[in-house]
């Protein structure tokens, strides 16, 4: 066993763990290299199915392709895609492209307070329908309980403080300060009424792994990740106001492995592309405490 | 950050009592090892030079946590460093609120130990207490760090004396330390340099006794065990496979090997061995997420435990002598229910017994309490609610190892020590014979399920005295057999005077649970046929049912209990509380066998 087989595992045990345990559980694929790989992960774990619903916020500012690919994947692979959004912001135009609120304010507002509605059932969500290859309002209003998501310790400074299993309250609020014990394999899988548990199965994933397995495994990216002869690629996808490629020649995942072994990007932090943490002083830690991935 | 994908990672977890100094030794290995970013040193100094305080290492980690922007070299939670041998990664760093039950968090993924004492202070109750846990949590490499020598002028016999007193704590709770090191982390003796000042300390230095640490080879030697976590069968996917999944935690198994799940004791053979996106293996070991399907399909849950047939078996018994440490906030009390999470198991259990305390202070075991008070680490007996199968510590710890679950939250965890005997265990033992031994039919259960058109089923009907059993039990009769079922009406008489002649009719306890295990055994032998068997007997308890159930397979049997009111602890299936239309309770319990698909509904 390899390295990889090794985080494979983990990530395979966890998954099945939590598919076990929760009856309302939901994965949250926000179409980025990780998520993409925890997908993979979980195609793993069940031996190339998916038996739960994929969830994604769509804030209608995300990049074309990434919507493109999304659509294309759940087809390929019969996922249950759901996307949530926060309809009323968007028809109010309360966002930063529309220079109604500040940057942090619109991530509040277009994923957060999405991700909260469409996670406890009182937000719209969209299912997408295989014969029609549309997407229809989903009729099942039940909240999730057990909410996996793509994050990794080595990201920036407040994933690593995540447990495998991490609880959430009824406001979504992760206290970091008493945070359960986790050891032995045995996990947060209780959980009161009205909160849930948020599942990190690619917690010690670093992001060199992560492209070492999409190589590995042969898993289809979006074209974004790679230079397409400008000198540029984008390292962590978002919506297009927000997200800044960096300079790079990497043109193939070999390329990327490549550049990020031989040290080049150890003094970038991976989402120096993203704007809005640069508003919340360098950290994702206030977004992250009210329910933000 | 890792650089390339060679080299070889350690996690390693750094105890010992507040204050002894684990931070100082961390940002000591930092610089020293030459993993911190370029100027970091040199601007924490002038920090403390501006602000007129003396410079301490512990105020690198704290300054270290503004960089997780920039490049990884810490965060709060794991710091991370390189000697020419490995990285290692130090999880769960010093410095947390709430450090013990990160403490254990941490040092359960970690290879190895370091355990920080003061050689002012000396061994103190968390020096202590951390060896223990760390024990328990099943470090296997642990090296002492005696730490601010400098304090006591680099004195041998101060380094010795502690030395021999937590050699002799070490070697009570059978722990065999890698080495004692003394060091002072202020001035970096003995950390990654020798220095003059322990000029009499001819061992290795802290990084050598860290790069002298082995990864542990995956328990390939062991006894297979995988707790099996779910059984697959996604059809709505168009897919037929049944896939036992679960991790493996110990030992091998290949295609064609008979597996045995614990605790129904359910045999089948390995038909493939089931992967996704990769060429089909022909065998899984230790430390493999894994899922198989069997040449027979079982009716199997999560919960069991997969073996081997031929290795030694798992214990399965309900009664437990544990080592456990208790984290919650409220001791842990008798007469009181609490979840006993032990691999893919989850069972409600209750404190039996507190056979003692070790008192950390002092390390010597208390006389018996009535309750276990947070951060104790006690002996204890456990009883659960059902019987589980596990391994005792000494023969494959991964599946000794338990938490204990309260109010949604783990609070403690521990190790079983041994089996103990609970009131099923000399049924369950000839069980687990007569099975091993068992002489398999050539016509399997299904096909017999599919040409009968009904599932092998144990009927007990059971209640008080004259409340109806045997005339109920014969209408039922009656009318499968006129729907063209397969089914008999076995009176206890029929076994009393027969297959139990040799034994008192009469009874105290212990024959009462003989006949009963008769009953049942024949009961066992005649659902091989396949068919419906309804006895009846008087006042059945749950523990009679517990009996009958670790003769059969639990599975089969459904229980039904005629008459007003219940007048035991048993959990019945189904409860008709008159005989005074017979006709409706035949309806009823015929209701029941739909429902669970013993028999089909007509159309």
């Amino acid at each position: 066993m390899d390295h990889l087989d090794h985080l494979e595992t983990i990530s395979v045990r966890i998954l099945r763990e939590a598919y076990a345990s929760f009856k309302s559980l939901c994965m949250l694929w926000s179409i980025g290299k990780d998520s993409t790989v925890m997908l993979w992960l979980a195609r793993k774990a069940f031996f190339g199915h998916v038996p739960f619903p994929l969830v994604h916020i769509d804030t209608h500012f995300k990049i074309p392709e990434m919507i493109e690919y999304r659509d294309r994947l759940a087809a390929e692979w019969k996922l249950m895609m759901i996307y949530g959004e926060n309809t009323e912001a968007l028809a109010q135009k309360q966002t930063f492209p529309d220079k109604a609120v500040d940057r942090l304010t619109c991530c509040r507002l277009l994923k957060s307070e999405a991700l909260k509605a469409t996670l406890n059932g009182t937000g719209p969500r969209f299912r997408f329908n295989h014969d029609k290859k549309c997407y229809e309002p989903d009729p099942n209003p039940e909240p999730y309980t057990g909410v996996i998501a793509g994050v990794r310790a080595d990201e920036e400074g407040s994933r690593s403080k995540e447990r495998y299993f991490s609880p959430r309250d009824r406001e979504n609020v992760w206290d970091l300060g008493d945070q359960p014990p986790e050891f032995w394999n045995q996990f947060k899988t209780d959980f009161a009424p009205g909160t849930h548990v948020r599942i990190h199965p690619l917690l010690d994933w670093t992001e060199l792994n992560i492209w070492e397995y999409i190589k590995r495994e042969g898993i289809p990216t979006v074209s974004l990740y790679y230079n397409q002869g400008e000198g540029t690629r984008y390292r962590s996808l978002g919506c297009y106001p927000c997200t800044f490629p960096i300079e790079s020649n990497a043109r193939t995942v070999d390329e990327i492995i490549e550049e990020l072994r031989s040290g080049a990007l150890s003094n970038i932090a991976e989402r120096s592309g993203r704007a809005q943490d640069k508003d919340d002083g360098g950290g994702l830690e206030t977004l992250r405490r009210e329910g933000y991935m | 950050m890792e650089k390339s994908a060679e080299r070889e990672k350690m996690n390693i977890v750094i105890a010992g009592h507040v204050d002894h100094g684990k931070s100082t030794v961390v940002g000591r290995l930092l610089v020293d090892t030459g993993s911190l970013p370029q100027g970091k040193l040199e601007q924490v100094k002038a920090l403390c030079a501006r602000t007129s305080k003396p410079f301490e290492y512990a105020f690198l980690i704290d300054a270290l946590k503004d960089e997780q922007s920039q490049g990884i070299t810490i965060d709060s939670s794991r710091v991370f460093f390189k000697t020419t041998r490995r990285d290692y990664i130090i999880i769960d760093a010093p410095g947390h609120i709430e450090f013990l039950k990160n403490m254990v968090t941490g040092a359960s993924r970690a290879e190895a130990a370091l355990l920080v004492i003061d050689a002012q202070e000396g061994v103190q109750e968390n020096s202590r207490r951390h060896g223990y846990m760390l024990s328990m949590l099943g470090i296997r490499q642990l090296a002492v760090v005696v730490n601010k020598m400098d304090l006591v002028a680099y004195r041998k016999d101060v380094f010795d004396a502690i030395t021999a007193e937590y050699a002799a704590f070490l070697k009570n709770i059978n722990v065999a330390p890698t080495g004692f090191i003394p060091v002072s982390g202020i001035n970096g003796d003995m950390l990654s340099t020798r220095t003059a000042a322990l000029a009499w300390y001819a061992g290795p230095t802290v990084v050598e006794t860290l790069d002298a640490f082995t990864k542990e080879p995956a328990p390939i030697d062991k006894p297979f065990r995988m707790p099996v976590q779910d059984v697959y069968k996604f059809t709505n996917f168009g897919d037929s496979r049944r896939i036992v999944a679960g991790h493996v935690e110990t030992g091998r198994l290949g295609v064609g090997d008979e597996v045995v799940f614990y605790p129904s004791g359910k045999r089948s053979t390995v038909r493939t061995i089931e992967t996704f996106n990769a060429p089909q293996p022909q065998g899984v070991a230790a430390g493999q997420a894994a899922g198989f399907t069997l040449s027979e399909q079982l009716y199997i849950t999560r919960g069991e435990l997969a073996a081997r047939a031929g290795e030694t078996r798992p214990r399965v018994t309900s009664r437990l002598r544990v080592s456990l440490f208790w984290l919650g906030r409220e001791p842990m009390v008798k007469n009181k229910s609490y979840f006993l999470k032990l691999g893919t198991v989850k069972v409600p259990v209750k404190l039996e017994d507190v056979v003692s305390c070790i008192d950390a202070s002092n390390l010597n075991a208390t006389e018996a309490r009535e309750r276990v008070e947070r951060h104790d680490v006690a002996e204890c007996v456990l009883k659960a609610s059902k019987a589980f199968a596990f391994d005792p510590m000494d023969e494959v710890a991964v599946t000794s190892r338990f938490v204990i679950v309260d109010n949604y939250e783990i609070r403690g965890g521990g190790i079983i020590r041994e089996a103990l005997n609970d009131q099923q265990t000399w049924v369950r033992e000839k069980r687990f014979v007569r099975d091993a031994k068992w002489e398999q039919s050539g016509i399997s259960q299904e096909q017999r399920a599919e040409k009968y058109n009904q599932k092998a089923t144990l009927l007990l009907i059971t209640g008080c005295k004259d409340a109806g059993k045997k005339p109920l039990a014969r209408r039922l009769e009656a009318r499968l057999f006129a729907d063209g079922k397969i089914v008999i009406f076995l009176g206890i008489a029929n076994v009393l005077y027969g297959v139990d002649a040799d034994m008192p009719a009469h009874a105290d306890a212990k024959s009462r649970s003989e006949h009963l295990r008769r009953l049942a055994e024949i009961a066992h032998i005649m659902l091989q046929v396949g068919v419906i068997l309804i006895v009846t007997a008087i006042e059945l308890t749950q523990d009679d049912v517990q009996l009958v159930k670790t003769v059969v397979n639990p599975d089969v049997l459904q229980v039904v209990w005629l008459g007003e009111s219940i007048t035991t602890d048993i959990d019945c299936d189904l409860h008709l509380p008159n005989f005074d239309d017979p006709e409706a309770c035949v309806d009823q319990i015929k209701a029941l066998l739909q429902e669970k698909g013993i028999i089909y509904k007509p159309w």
